[in-house]
């Protein structure tokens, strides 16, 4: 079998459909970005997540240290039970406390850790002790609302 | 009374002429499969139809998906920068691209560049009676003309939707960060935290490989299945466009509410 310039058209034609999937793998997507690497999961319960959703990431200090890997509710305790998983590169003290954020007034919702003091640290299936629940800003203006009524009322009596 | 009754008449036979085509469609794509052996063995007749379908499209797909990506960037900063939120003009292109108007677009120039291509040929060997010929000859057409004209569009296809992917992203880069100044790392930097490989882009490419499959199926039943005609071979090749179009939008549908729904 003789090669032909058609072969070299249709070698050419799978080389650069291929270099344009590479490009949209680890330029467009995030496959760059040190995914799938070696990683641990710890429980953390809360009253409340708010709009959190799986897939969100896990900060610490502002850099993303990790994703939400499942959201279930726990019908025992009435909590919401989120499984982080974290980066194994980085490593959290025991008693990290662990706050539903929200990135600005209307952005999405993210998973913040504060590392505690403790000397041992968080192991995979570990349950992280203190979590404080997301914001839910109904129930902040509500709040706020009711205090102004109080406000005003009171020197009226 | 008798046109009603004719009107009736015509509704069913219209009816039975559409169940005995997709019969008739199914029983040809199984034989097609048993039959494509050939197609890999005898590479060359493969690697020619990747050719006619897939490079001479390259043009086409490459300067419409960077016009695409271009006006994305037009109307998507116009929107987003109403809220502040121009630099999240990379997520707006690259999702919208990857997932949907990608292989979407793509699967209908693939259709009216190649598919059209594919029908016009096979009907016109039909019309010219050359696939009877090759029958008389014990080459069995299916197995020659057929299976690597479809498994050319199958490997095709799908390049061509991540080319015009790619491209699209590089114009909406081009409008937005060169032309309009976006901020160029926050542009890609948003983009990477937004759009997943597995969810986003591996997606994308399972939806061009049906839609692939599908164009490339439709294309080759049609021309086989022509009215051996002039006017029959017209009728064919209008009707690949007009059923791989619809064939597109429709999986596409069921595709997105399959891959897409209650996540992100």
């Amino acid at each position: 079998m003789r090669r032909t310039t058609l072969d070299l058209w249709v070698g050419f034609f799978v080389i650069i459909g291929m270099a344009a999937l590479i490009f949209l793998a680890f330029k467009v997507g995030n496959l760059g970005a040190a995914n799938g690497g070696e990683t641990y999961v710890v429980n953390g319960q809360f009253d409340n997540i708010g709009g959190l959703k799986v897939r969100a990431p896990v900060k610490s200090a502002g850099v993303v240290v990790g994703r939400v890997k499942e959201i279930r509710f726990d019908p025992k305790t009435y909590r919401a039970v989120v499984s982080l998983s974290l980066d194994a590169s980085y490593q959290f003290p025991r008693d990290t406390i662990a706050t539903i954020l929200t990135s600005g007034l209307l952005g999405e919702q993210y998973v913040g850790l504060e590392p505690g003091g403790d000397e041992a640290m968080l192991q995979t299936g570990d349950a992280l002790q203190i979590t404080q629940s997301a914001v839910v800003l109904e129930k902040l203006i509500g709040q706020f609302m009711f205090d102004k009524a109080a406000e005003g009322s009171a020197p009226a009596n | 009374m008798n046109g009603l009754l004719n009107f009736i008449r015509r509704l069913g036979a219209a009816a039975v002429e559409g169940v005995w085509r997709i019969g008739f469609a199914a029983r040809f794509f199984m034989l097609l499969l048993r039959h494509s052996g050939q197609s890999l063995t005898r590479i060359h007749l493969t690697v020619r139809e990747i050719y006619f379908s897939g490079v001479l499209s390259l043009l086409i797909i490459i300067v419409s998906g960077l016009f695409v990506g271009m006006v994305l960037g037009l109307q998507g900063y116009e929107t987003l920068q109403r809220y502040g939120s121009g630099d999240a003009l990379g997520v707006l292109v690259s999702l919208s691209l990857t997932r949907e108007l990608g292989p979407v677009v793509a699967g209908l120039l693939f259709a009216s560049r190649a598919g059209l291509a594919v029908t016009a040929e096979i009907g016109l060997m039909k019309t010219t009676e050359q696939l009877d010929a090759m029958d008389m000859m014990a080459v069995n057409p299916i197995a020659r003309v057929v299976a690597p004209r479809f498994w050319g569009g199958v490997i095709s296809m799908p390049l061509l939707a991540a080319l015009f992917s790619a491209m699209g992203v590089l114009g909406g880069w081009l409008i937005g960060v060169v032309f309009i100044g976006v901020d160029n790392g926050a542009f890609w930097s948003q983009m990477q935290a937004a759009v997943d490989f597995r969810f986003d882009i591996m997606n994308g490419v399972i939806k061009s490989f049906v839609f692939g499959a599908t164009v490339a199926l439709i294309a080759v039943f049609e021309g086989y299945d022509c009215t051996p005609t002039a006017e029959g071979l017209s009728r064919a090749i209008t009707r690949t466009v007009v059923t791989s179009a619809l064939a597109i939008l429709a999986l596409d549908f069921v595709l997105t509410s399959l891959m897409f729904r209650g996540q992100s």
